[in-house]
């Protein structure tokens, strides 16, 4: 089972929500559309699902084409941010209502559907109606209903931002682990680095309606091709500063310098570099310190996001535990030179950070 | 301390009294309709008194044996179920189409229906007769229908729309992606989530059809007359027959005041087309 996107494109009223993009994804994989809001996750979502019909381009699901098919002969499931049920049945009709219209006989759909309940714990809740349930149970039974038709395409788009943190973790371990035994190409779009970080499998990182790269989850977070998928994959954003390559050093701002890695041209970079590996104290003598000016900190539970001005740029240090400063304070942060990445002019990769160690 | 020094109440609310003679002044009519209703005729015009001294259910007996009477009941009934039915049955797709889908002109067109209120029935009495008379279509029960249907349609696709726009456009979405072809999704899923805008569009459809009186006495001569017609037409030899007519009254606000009970905790948001 393979899904291929070929020259896909989509416009709409002169607007372009997909540039034109070629993305395979295989049989038994868990894929993460990886972007900010607006960036063309669901656009693109609703063409794999045939919701949409590209403007230019073919899809091919198991090298048949399915670019002008019917979405009801298409086999693919959605879920949606909303929690989205038939509020005039009951859970179990909700269920059971894609395996009624694939014609199954009467036992094997109940057999099914309980099946399926005891999976997402909603035995219990099988004969209420979906809107007397919470939140939580609600997205389950609109997964509940995506699971049990089996389809070779499911499609999840961000499931879980609508439930409070505590149900979304729950979820979000479980989810995969539904799916994997059914052997379907996943589709998961998600607006936070975190979660692709957690879902594992192959990430695509969407950029104003562009793939700005698709590859292994870790292998993206730690080899971002270019300046934007590294921005896309990184939460807080990450910070960029101006850096010069003369000969063996790499000169930084406020006079530091740094081993330029091997097989460098001469020239102007754009240094990249995680907020979490900005450091407040200094750890080892490499590393380089910089004079910012705090603006704002923000304490979130056990660290605190600093956002500090370095000349004219704007940088965010994730810092470890609570740090009681106040805005206006001058700061000195440190980074390990061996954390940075170098972007050319044209915002491409020219060198990643240390393997690991950019991460 | 408890309350014991709390002032003693007046024996009735001042508030309620306003209350009270605001009910009365509202029901005074309708009082005095089925007071007539249950007199005899001499009583009603000879002396004023509050109930009836002799007490006699005759009217109803009359209305209810006579054809003449029943049947305009009965004619009534016809038309406005037909005029509710059709007006539905052409409703409830427009509205789905002005709810779910962009196309050009949508919302001239939409207003455009509304507008169609605008105008007097009357104005179209003429021009409906002269085309019923000459296809053959004069004094049946489904020209009164299709005539009011100019009138209800707008009106319930206004309601529809506004209760069909509440809906999540996902739902339908999802039910294809389940496999529902379109008219079993309509039927089985959409429509009961609206069920509840079909009840208001239909009794508002009913009022109008079942008080409308110019087109369907213009429209119907003996066949389809319908009983606001038989009743202003009941004028005898000897006089108007005051307590026959004042049971017919009484009989007519029964089918509105049982519509308006079924369908009373949606009413309000009919009257805001369904945008509450």
């Amino acid at each position: 089972m393979t899904l291929v996107l070929q020259d896909i494109s989509k416009t709409v009223a002169g607007q372009t929500h997909i540039h034109n993009t070629d993305l395979t994804l295989q049989k038994g994989t868990m894929n993460v559309l990886l972007g900010a809001t607006l960036s063309g996750k669901t656009s693109l979502m609703r063409l794999m699902a045939g919701l949409d019909k590209p403007t230019t381009g073919k899809i091919f699901w198991n090298d048949a084409d399915v670019t002008g098919m019917r979405v009801q002969d298409r086999h693919v499931a959605m879920v949606y941010q909303q929690f989205i049920n038939y509020p005039a049945m009951s859970v179990y009709d909700n269920i059971a209502s894609p395996l009624r219209l694939q014609g199954k006989s009467k036992d094997e759909i109940d057999m099914a559907v309980r099946k399926t309940a005891v999976l997402m714990k909603l035995t219990p809740h099988l004969d209420a109606k979906p809107l007397a349930l919470s939140g939580g149970q609600q997205q389950r039974c609109a997964l509940a209903r995506a699971l049990v038709k089996d389809a070779g395409l499911v499609l999840l788009d961000e499931p879980l931002a609508n439930l409070d943190y505590k149900l979304r973790e729950e979820l979000r371990e479980e989810i995969p682990r539904y799916f994997e035994a059914s052997g379907a190409i996943f589709v998961y779009a998600t607006t936070e680095p975190e979660e692709a970080l957690l879902l594992g499998g192959n990430t695509v990182t969407l950029y104003e309606g562009r793939i700005t790269q698709f590859g292994k989850t870790p292998e993206v977070y730690r080899r971002p091709c270019d300046r934007i998928t590294a921005q896309v994959f990184s939460d807080p954003p990450m910070n960029f500063m101006a850096v010069q390559k003369a000969g063996s050093r790499l000169n930084f701002e406020d006079g530091q310098s740094a081993p330029a890695p091997d097989g460098l041209a001469d020239g102007h970079y754009t240094a990249g570099f995680r907020p979490h590996h900005l450091e407040i104290h200094r750890r080892h003598k490499t590393e380089m310190e910089f004079k910012c000016r705090l603006m704002v900190s923000e304490i979130t539970g056990s660290e605190t996001y600093l956002h500090v001005e370095h000349k004219d740029e704007r940088w965010i240090v994730q810092a470890g535990g609570v740090h009681d400063v106040r805005s206006g304070d001058a700061l000195s942060v440190f980074l390990d030179p061996a954390h940075v990445y170098l972007f050319d002019g044209d915002g491409a990769l020219a060198a990643p950070a240390g393997f690991g160690r950019g991460a | 301390m408890s309350i014991s020094t709390a002032p003693r109440r007046p024996w009735i609310n001042p508030k309620a009294l306003v209350m009270i003679a605001y009910i009365v002044f509202l029901l005074l009519p309708i009082y005095w309709l089925i007071n007539m209703s249950l007199k005899t005729n001499e009583e009603i015009i000879s002396v004023f008194t509050i109930w009836p001294r002799h007490l006699t259910f005759a009217n109803y007996k009359t209305i209810l044996t006579d054809p003449a009477w029943y049947m305009g009941y009965v004619n009534s009934m016809i038309y406005v179920v037909q005029n509710v039915v059709i007006s539905l049955a052409v409703a409830l797709p427009a509205a789905y189409a002005f709810s779910r889908y962009r196309f050009m002109g949508d919302k001239h067109l939409f207003f455009w229906l509304l507008s169609n209120r605008m105008a007097p029935p009357a104005v179209f009495a003429l021009p409906f007769f002269q085309l019923y008379s000459s296809i053959g279509l004069f004094d049946t029960h489904i020209a009164v229908a299709l005539a009011h249907t100019l009138f209800n349609v707008p009106l319930a696709v206004w309601i529809l729309e506004g209760f069909m726009r509440g809906v999540p456009k996902e739902i339908d979405e999802t039910a294809y992606i389940d496999g529902y072809a379109f008219p079993r999704f309509f039927v089985r899923i959409f429509m009961p989530l609206i069920a509840s805008g079909i009840g208001v569009a239909a009794f508002f459809c009913f009022m109008f059809s079942w008080v409308e009186l110019l087109l369907s006495r213009t429209l119907t001569s003996i066949d389809a007359k319908p009983i606001t017609a038989v009743m202003t037409r009941t004028v005898s030899a000897s006089g108007m027959d005051w307590g026959v007519l004042a049971a017919a009254g009484v009989l007519t606000i029964v089918p509105g005041a049982l519509v308006i009970y079924f369908v009373r905790n949606y009413i309000a948001k009919g009257f805001a087309l369904g945008r509450v």
